[in-house]
């Protein structure tokens, strides 16, 4: 079985982010970048299928040359190869943009069955990523597990969301996204971390893909920023201390507010 | 004027209270007309109440397909749709975002994720890195689809005509599709959805245990609001993490937010923080939530919020 996953590098939540002044993109050398959690459970669950099934993982990872910090640690955690794709006519792509450049990559692998990715990533919170690649591969789209099982030729998974839980099924290749509680990602190994270094990672450009540079970036983009600003901080408004009328007194003000 | 798509969000024919905030949205763009994809029998369920909101149109598409497939039943209806129309709404929930996104590679049309609010021009507002940044952004390429964030716009009524549209059918392949085997509702009670309520009351590590999260959730219901929790409260195991607000958990904007016993963290603000008023209760005056409350109130919650609870209860009588 031949998985691909997508993997994305992510500014860490934890440390400050922002925008750039000049084109209101993610300003990614501000914040300190990180595996995103997320990509690291898709890594964890094509390394069990593979045990499970057999097979070949390849990463697939976007972004600038700081992406291979991403690709070396799923490499260690165990996939078998990578592909990075680095053009600095990326900078600025759009979701749409992002996923017509990893469905051109996942073309490049053979004989794919099956491709992994993260359901939601952090920064950009699109979280649609990996539905419109399956729809430019006319496969099915079988996100937002849980859960996954593969039979024969057939992937079945637990949808969850807001709505609830669905069950799902479809036939292989399909594109599949996990959440949060799809497994615990292994911890790469010293031997793995050792072994990493030796895997093949391919390095190509948009123009490698087949795609005009026009068609992604920042002029590709099928959405125009007008402005952006920093919102002014939220003030602290009253605080008073509990002298056993605290409630009464939350009362009073949501009253005020007309909230009750 | 020209017809902007509004994708009706429904379980089962229970339309949600984000349709109607889609729609509300709709009227500032154009004629709004209702796409309802479901099960035979459900558009004509629901048309009133859409109309009820500013629907002119009701399109009714409607098969045993419609219902059995993931996502692309309705990426094919609005397809069809769309080239008539000056622009496509749809919530910005898991499905709605992955039926937008289909739709926009799929008609050649640039999409808004996650807005706020929508301007008449269909300028987008968006609030991003938890609220960090305010961005206004516009579709420079085809039909703009916009997804809307539930509570982002007040739904107003506004009565039209809802007129049942049934020419419209969708057909899967299924070979391209993820068939629904199943479905389970989320166990969520009486109370409302989350990410759909108008208060929302959530728990952190400082209640405790699971047991004692019953005085939030007594407070919650004495508001008719929903219950969240911190990561923290999650990762302690007080409350399941399908009730998780914050940066890993689910974004609220909520018209009231009751923090019991969150210290504020940047993960929880980045779920919270559009909310239009914060109020929070906390043993540790330097907690940050205090910085961004409206009102904050530094004590015990055990004390403070059965209090609350008392106070609602007397005045809803």
């Amino acid at each position: 079985m031949n998985i691909v996953v997508l993997v994305k590098q992510v500014p860490d939540t934890w440390s400050e982010r922002k925008l750039t002044d000049a084109d209101h993109t993610l300003d990614r050398e501000s914040a300190d970048a990180v595996l995103d959690e997320i990509n690291e459970r898709a890594v964890e669950e094509a390394l069990l299928l593979r045990e499970a099934h057999g097979g070949e993982v390849t990463v697939i990872a976007m972004g600038p040359d700081r992406a291979t910090d991403a690709i070396r640690k799923a490499l260690s955690m165990g996939a078998d190869k990578a592909i990075h794709v680095s053009d600095e006519a990326l900078h600025g792509s759009d979701s749409i943009a992002t996923a017509k450049v990893l469905a051109k990559a996942i073309g490049t692998v053979e004989n794919v069955d099956l491709v992994i990715a993260g359901n939601e990533a952090t920064d950009g919170r699109a979280g649609a990523v990996p539905a419109i690649v399956a729809e430019l591969l006319g496969l099915p789209q079988v996100t937002q597990l849980r859960k996954v099982s593969v039979e024969g030729t057939t992937i079945s998974g637990e949808r969850e969301t807001d709505e609830g839980v669905t069950f799902l099924e479809a036939s292989l290749p399909a594109v599949i996204s996990v959440t949060e509680k799809i497994n615990e990602p292994r911890y790469p190994s010293f031997k793995g971390i050792m072994a990493a270094k030796k895997k093949p990672v391919s390095t190509v450009t948009v123009a490698d893909l087949g795609i005009d540079a026009s068609e992604v970036g920042l002029s590709g983009a099928w959405t125009q920023v007008l402005e952006a600003a920093p919102k002014p901080p939220r003030t602290a408004g009253q605080r008073v201390e509990d002298g056993g009328d605290g409630g009464a007194k939350i009362a009073e003000f949501l009253v005020g507010q007309k909230l009750i | 004027m020209s017809e902007v798509l509004v994708l009706v969000d429904h379980v089962d024919g229970e339309v949600k209270k984000v349709s109607y905030e889609l729609l509300t949205a709709a009227r500032r763009l154009g004629t709004p007309a209702a796409v309802v994809v479901g099960a035979p029998g459900t558009a004509a369920k629901v048309r009133e109440s859409l109309g009820r909101y500013g629907a002119a149109k009701v399109y009714a598409v409607e098969s045993d397909d419609a219902v059995n497939y993931l996502v692309t039943p309705k990426v094919d209806a609005l397809a069809s749709l769309a080239p008539n129309a000056s622009a496509v709404l749809l919530s910005a929930t898991a499905e709605g975002k992955e039926v937008a996104g289909r739709l926009a590679v799929r008609i050649d049309s640039g999409w808004l994720v996650d807005v706020v609010d929508v301007e008449a021009d269909g300028t987008g507002v968006q609030s991003i890195f938890g609220g960090a940044f305010v961005v206004k952004a516009k579709v420079s390429k085809g039909t703009p689809v916009i997804t809307v964030r539930p509570g982002g716009v007040e739904a107003e009524e506004s009565a039209a005509d809802a007129v049942l549209d049934e020419s419209v059918s969708v057909s899967v392949d299924p070979a391209k599709a993820a068939r629904v085997t199943s479905r389970e509702a989320v166990v969520g009670g009486d109370r409302p959805e989350l990410t759909e309520a108008s208060v929302v009351v959530s728990g952190g590590r400082g209640v405790g245990s699971a047991e004692k999260f019953s005085v939030v959730e007594e407070l919650a219901d004495s508001l008719g609001a929903a219950v969240g929790a911190s990561r923290a409260a999650v990762d302690s195991g007080y409350y399941p993490h399908q009730f998780q607000v914050g940066q890993t958990g689910k974004t609220v904007s909520p018209q009231l937010y009751v923090a019991l016993g969150i210290s504020g963290a940047i993960q929880h603000r980045a779920g919270m923080q559009t909310s239009k008023t914060i109020v929070a209760v906390n043993k540790d005056p330097e907690a940050p939530i205090f910085e961004i409350a409206d009102f904050g109130v530094v004590g015990d919650l055990f004390a403070v919020a059965p209090q609350l609870t008392g106070e609602v209860r007397k005045r809803k009588g």
